[in-house]
């Protein structure tokens, strides 16, 4: 016993000299500003900046520009930053170091974007909330949690609410794991844009205008978004009227879309429980405006979808928004199915039956309904251009790997 | 031997004098690894109160600077004795280590009936050490006698008399740290933005004789003389076409973010001079992460309608969820934005 003790002690010597790591705290204060961001800048790797517990006001945005240091507050709900009477800077916080750690505080009502992390590598979001608290409203800030041009970034546990963009954004990124997390009344709930590699799972995706949007975009730096899971979530009920400013993409999103895949390849939607989205629970569309960017592909590829759960949608879909509801609406009679893909490819492969297949296949999911669009019928005339055929697009599923992150 | 202790104690009077401080530019203390608590410890002014330059160091100014808040702005640039700068095609000079560029932001209210006294808010530094650009602001007290080092940014509200005569007020932001490096960054390096030889190259009145700048700079053996420097369009010269001016003012303005590398290259719009596909200059580019700051706006620039144009209306807008550039502004640059609107118009 005696020895025992001894043993742990020393072990206990080496490990506070092998983490020579400081714990810098502070509290709520007369200039919280100046105490975090001093503390955010004086900080040097293994450092931990612990605000306790209560509501910070700030009026100028806060950045992290030190490699591996972990900002925590007591709890998601305990440590409240507000920037209600924000200045200057175009987001609550910014990240622009590695392997940052942000962990258990609120972001509230910042007048840009909530945390915007950009360029950066082996980024973790625990259990941090980000929030507009006025309800959905176009003059809330883009996103909540936003990582972009980064590696290796995981969202779990985290809450983002009130978005006038996405809650949980995640663009132009390579390696993403977004899991346990809950988005709601957001315009996009979870959106992950000109991305490679993401697994999104057990993630809550409610009333939101569209609960997961899979999107690739032309004219960015990194585009083609591909191989991207998103299963075991709930995706329902998301019919908050739409709240974007316009001109955003995601204006163009009816309310009541659950899943919205848009010119990706390598999507797989499987075992998620998507219902009560007013439009329609899955669509799969290509990017319809024009572009001059040349390396792009608008058309979506291998869009695999199996194994979920359906319950009802399309009971009141939005004919307001954008074209996809409208055109979808017309075209079925008002009979919505559960998924759809808009049939467009490209002007040479319309009449290769092998197309369709490259595109969308289907799995096994209950009794789902599924329409598309036959392009070559579409442009004669007399011909019934819809497809509901689920059995012609049903094929042998290949499931996508694992995405792994650098530190696992 | 009662000679030179006076001569000693003469030395320690002026030592002591406010603004008399170092006879030369302390290279220990531009080098050194720690940033010194006081501006006057470089011993880059001769007088600091009136930003008098030590020998060695030269006033510059650009034909395009930045526009910060209607602030004036004291350039100057050390070189250490025998070192020189190499020229970069569209990029600032390379520069030795122990090179700075020193700016100081002010309001000077110096038209003839301005009733406000002159104002130093801050001095900005980039030095250059292990060959890498240290960024470091020093703010200015209250007796304006020396300026102190800055880590967390602050905030200045103050008010100074415009060109028409007419008080303004501002609410002056001091940069942290991390702002500074927003701007600076160019990958993961901090750069200079405004000394490229084009936005050099035009004359300077130096006290004693007015000459062209990078001749200037030839004459001190800094640069070389042979090269055949471009000039870059001022934008604020209505003789010179309307494109290239306002190019010109987007590069300086925006460029330095807004460019493959930049703060802002998520956004596919660059402003840099040297961009020349319209739609990433922003010609019928629909916003990407813009948010609110659209104003329901499908484009950054509708060719023919500013009213109708994103980037216009982001740069007149004060409010830090939709202004553009995000930070080192409080107030709208109106001459700035009128010539945006007059381009798009024209379009």
């Amino acid at each position: 016993m005696k020895y025992l003790k001894q043993a742990s002690f020393c072990l206990l010597l080496i490990h506070s000299t092998l983490l020579s790591a400081d714990l810098i705290e502070v509290s709520p204060s007369t200039d919280p500003y100046s105490e975090i961001q001093e503390a955010l800048i004086l900080a040097s790797s293994g450092d931990i900046i612990k605000l306790s517990d209560g509501y910070y006001e700030l009026e100028d945005s806060l950045s992290i520009d030190v490699d591996g240091i972990t900002l925590v507050g007591s709890s998601m709900n305990g440590t409240i930053i507000s920037f209600a009477n924000q200045q200057s800077g175009a987001q609550g916080l910014l990240v622009t170091s590695d392997d940052v750690t942000l962990k258990e505080f609120t972001i509230q009502n910042a007048k840009g974007d909530a945390i915007k992390a950009k360029g950066v590598d082996n980024i973790k979001f625990i259990k941090v909330k980000t929030e507009w608290t006025g309800g959905p409203n176009s003059k809330n800030g883009a996103y909540g949690l936003y990582p972009v041009e980064s590696t290796n970034v995981l969202i779990d546990g985290c809450v983002a609410i009130g978005a006038s963009d996405a809650g949980i954004y995640v663009g132009q990124s390579q390696n993403i794991v977004v899991k346990n997390s809950t988005a709601e009344f957001n315009v996009a709930g979870i959106e992950i844009e000109n991305s490679y590699y993401a697994d999104v799972y057990n993630n809550t995706a409610t009333n939101n205008t569209g609960g997961i949007l899979v999107f690739d975009l032309p004219s960015l730096p990194q585009q083609g978004g591909h191989h991207v899971r998103v299963y075991g979530n709930d995706i329902v009920n998301n019919n908050t009227d739409n709240f974007a400013p316009e001109g955003n993409i995601v204006g163009e999103v009816p309310r009541g879309t659950g899943v919205l895949v848009q010119a990706n390849s390598d999507v797989e939607i499987f075992n998620n429980n998507i219902g009560g989205n007013e439009t329609i629970n899955i669509a799969v569309v290509t990017y319809s405006y024009e572009t001059d960017d040349e390396q792009y592909n608008p058309h979506p590829s291998r869009i695999q979808i199996h194994g979920n759960k359906f319950s009802k949608s399309g009971h009141n879909p939005d004919l307001e928004t954008g074209e996809l509801a409208k055109i979808l609406y017309e075209l079925s009679d008002g009979n919505m199915p559960d998924i759809f893909w808009d049939g467009v490819v490209p002007v040479s492969k319309i009449f290769s039956s092998k197309t369709k297949k490259e595109t969308i296949i289907l799995g096994d999911n209950g009794d789902a309904t599924f329409l598309t669009i036959s392009p070559l019928k579409y442009m004669l005339p007399l011909f019934d251009p819809v497809v509901r055929d689920y059995d012609w697009y049903v094929g042998g599923i290949s499931p996508l790997e694992r995405v792994v992150l650098s530190e696992e | 031997m009662k000679n030179n202790k006076s001569l000693f104690f003469l030395f320690l009077y002026f030592l002591t004098i406010p603004g008399l401080v170092y006879a030369t530019v302390n290279d220990s203390v531009v080098l050194a690894s720690k940033m010194p608590k006081k501006l006057s410890d470089f011993g880059f002014f001769s007088n600091m109160k009136l930003q008098t330059p030590q020998d060695g160091v030269l006033p510059y100014d650009l034909v395009n600077p930045l526009f910060t808040d209607y602030t004036d702005k004291l350039r100057f640039i050390y070189i250490p004795a025998g070192g020189k700068a190499e020229y970069k095609e569209n990029h600032v000079f390379d520069f030795p280590d122990g090179s700075a560029l020193i700016k100081t932001f002010a309001y000077l209210n110096n038209t003839s009936e301005s009733e406000l006294e002159e104002q130093l808010l801050e001095t900005r530094l980039l030095i250059k050490k292990g060959n890498a650009w240290r960024n470091i602001s020093y703010v200015w007290n209250e007796e304006q006698s020396d300026a102190f080092l800055n880590i967390a940014g602050k905030t200045i509200n103050t008010s100074f008399v415009n060109d028409k005569g007419d008080i303004r007020e501002v609410r002056y932001r001091v940069p942290n740290i991390n702002q500074c490096k927003e701007c600076h960054q160019s990958g993961k390096e901090i750069k200079p933005i405004g000394p490229k030889a084009r936005n050099l190259n035009h004359d300077y009145d130096y006290q004693d004789i007015s000459m062209n700048q990078l001749n200037r700079w030839a004459n001190e053996g800094w640069i070389d003389s042979q090269i055949d420097y471009n000039t870059m369009p001022d934008w604020s010269n209505t003789s010179i076409d309307l494109d290239s001016r306002a190019r010109a003012y987007l590069d300086i303005n925006c460029g330095h973010c807004h460019i493959p590398g930049g703060s802002a290259d998520t956004t596919g719009l660059y402003l840099n001079f040297a961009e020349d596909r319209s739609e990433h200059i922003g010609v019928y580019k629909k916003p990407v992460a813009a948010g609110r700051a659209s104003n329901n706006f499908k484009y950054s620039i509708k060719p023919g309608a500013p009213e109708e144009s994103i980037m216009p209306f982001r740069m007149q807008s004060r409010d830090p969820g939709i202004m553009m550039p995000e930070s080192g502004r409080f107030l709208n640059h109106d001459e700035g934005v009128a010539l945006i609107n007059k381009w798009i118009k024209s379009m």
